[in-house]
């Protein structure tokens, strides 16, 4: 019976799945005329709590604790979420270790929504007890600490921590044995490395900085998207279109923000399927993925509204909803 | 040997009700963890995830039924034990096991079919007709093994 654990947590999820915002949801909130007024939506649709008030920013960040709150509650196996955790996770290590060899303090740096919070990140670095860390996360610590304060070098520094992360997730999605958490894991990869090559190519970045940014994945070649790259954007999107990401050479076409709309998209159309699904951890997987893309859009609108950008320019931007 | 006879029959009777509830206690099990799920989050839904998962528990009743049927066609319920031939036992045996697979089978597919129906009660209450219907089709061959069993079990002369 080991295929219906997750039949509890699916028909909570589902009842949940009402309540996420639908598109013509996002389209009232784009027809509001202020970003107060964004903002007074969202809070009558339950978003935030006592404590956040009028705060957009604390409102946001409840919501995203919320989300993880109810898989928390919900999931039997927490180690799937891996692939959503990890970002956050290495986001703090590259601040704990940016913030010991600088000598500065900054908790705002920090998710604390994640296994290893701010604080005990910033304890392990400053005391180099990087056995605390899991997985291949203290050999990444080690030398990006070591790198950080040899070299001085910001950006080299971020590079290993985010290959890291990288090649944490895809192990991570093979490990999971859950079709979907792989294909997810593996689609996440693809894009970071799409991505690394779009922007290496507008500021003409060398192919050994490329290769060294970029973590392999099943989907994508990373040498062929290395030479598409050096050749130019078009190259790029031609390599595109021969691979599971052909949508992303149109949208690369079109403009960069079209592209990283593209990007989350692409997600959520993995995720899609997972609403017709009963008995796997799919469905728990969209709707985190799904209330990430919600915050997402929703700081978008708001932000668009805040520094007077027009409903198109807010549009080109905002993304696809899973329901 | 006569006395294996009424064993055999008796077997089939425990058949029966053994597998037919096993099946939908598995079943509404099944069901009802996704009730669960549901009602911790829209406790109003109850009564309906509810018919929707005492669905599966059918299945037990039909094992019952012909469990019952059998007792009473050996002589275990009224008394005085009828005299049944080794021949005779096997076949209230065999007549028995098609509500016996099959509700045990049924059970358990009808159990994850009316958990995903639950799931289109918990979005969309008002089309809990047509979730009913879903789990309800499984029924269909829980009922064929009935009436099979039901005709054979009758029957059979003792």
């Amino acid at each position: 019976m080991s295929n219906t654990k997750y039949t509890y947590a699916v028909a909570r999820i589902r009842a949940l799945e009402v309540s996420l915002f639908s598109d013509a949801f996002i389209e009232q909130l784009l027809a509001c005329k202020s970003a107060e007024q964004v903002l007074q939506s969202v809070v009558e649709k339950g978003w935030g709590d006592m404590d956040t008030g009028n705060d957009a920013e604390a409102v946001l960040k409840r919501e995203e604790e919320k989300a993880w709150e109810v898989i928390r509650d919900v999931a039997p196996d927490m180690s799937v979420f891996d692939v959503l955790s990890y970002p956050k996770l290495y986001h703090n290590l590259k601040a704990a270790v940016k913030e010991v060899c600088m000598g500065v303090k900054n908790p705002a740096m920090f998710y604390d929504d994640c296994p290893i919070p701010g604080e005990e990140m910033y304890q392990i670095i400053e005391s180099r007890e990087f056995s605390r860390l899991p997985g291949n996360m203290s050999r990444t610590a080690q030398e990006a600490l070591d790198t950080l304060l040899h070299t001085g070098d910001g950006q080299l520094c971020d590079i290993i921590v985010d290959r890291a992360a990288l090649e944490a997730i895809e192990e991570a999605g093979k490990k999971s044995g859950e079709p979907i958490i792989e294909n997810y894991a593996d689609t996440t990869v693809a894009i970071a490395d799409i991505k690394i090559a779009v922007r290496s190519q507008k500021t003409g970045k060398s192919a050994d900085f490329m290769r060294s940014a970029m973590a392999e994945c099943d989907s994508l070649s990373i040498d062929q998207l290395i030479r598409a790259a050096l050749s130019g954007a078009e190259e790029i999107a031609q390599y595109l279109e021969g691979t599971s990401y052909a949508g992303g050479a149109d949208a690369l076409r079109e403009s960069p923000s079209a592209f990283e709309r593209w990007c989350d998209n692409r997600m959520i159309e993995t995720l899609r399927s997972q609403k017709y699904e009963t008995f796997s951890v799919g469905p728990l997987l969209g709707y985190l993925v799904a209330r990430q893309n919600e915050i997402r859009t929703v700081r978008i609108i708001l932000t668009g509204k805040q520094n007077g950008f027009t409903d198109e320019a807010i549009r080109e931007r905002i993304r696809e909803m899973y329901v | 040997m006569s006395e294996l006879g009424i064993v055999y029959a008796l077997l089939g009777a425990a058949v029966a009700v053994l597998l037919s509830g096993t099946g939908s206690a598995i079943g509404v099990g099944i069901a009802g963890q996704a009730a669960s799920g549901v009602v911790t989050e829209d406790p109003s839904k109850f009564a309906k995830v509810l018919i929707i998962q005492l669905l599966p528990g059918t299945q037990g009743l039909y094992g019952l039924l012909i469990g019952f049927i059998t007792l009473s066609k050996i002589g275990v319920l009224g008394g005085g034990l009828a005299d049944i031939s080794v021949q005779t036992g096997l076949l209230i045996l065999a007549a028995c096991l098609p509500i016996g697979v099959v509700g045990l089978l049924s059970a358990i597919a009808q159990g994850k079919t009316a958990a995903a129906a639950i799931g289109i009660v918990a979005k969309k209450p008002d089309q809990f007709g047509k979730a009913m219907l879903f789990p309800a089709m499984v029924e269909t061959y829980a009922i064929l093994a009935l009436l099979i069993s039901f005709l054979s079990v009758s029957g059979i002369q003792v």
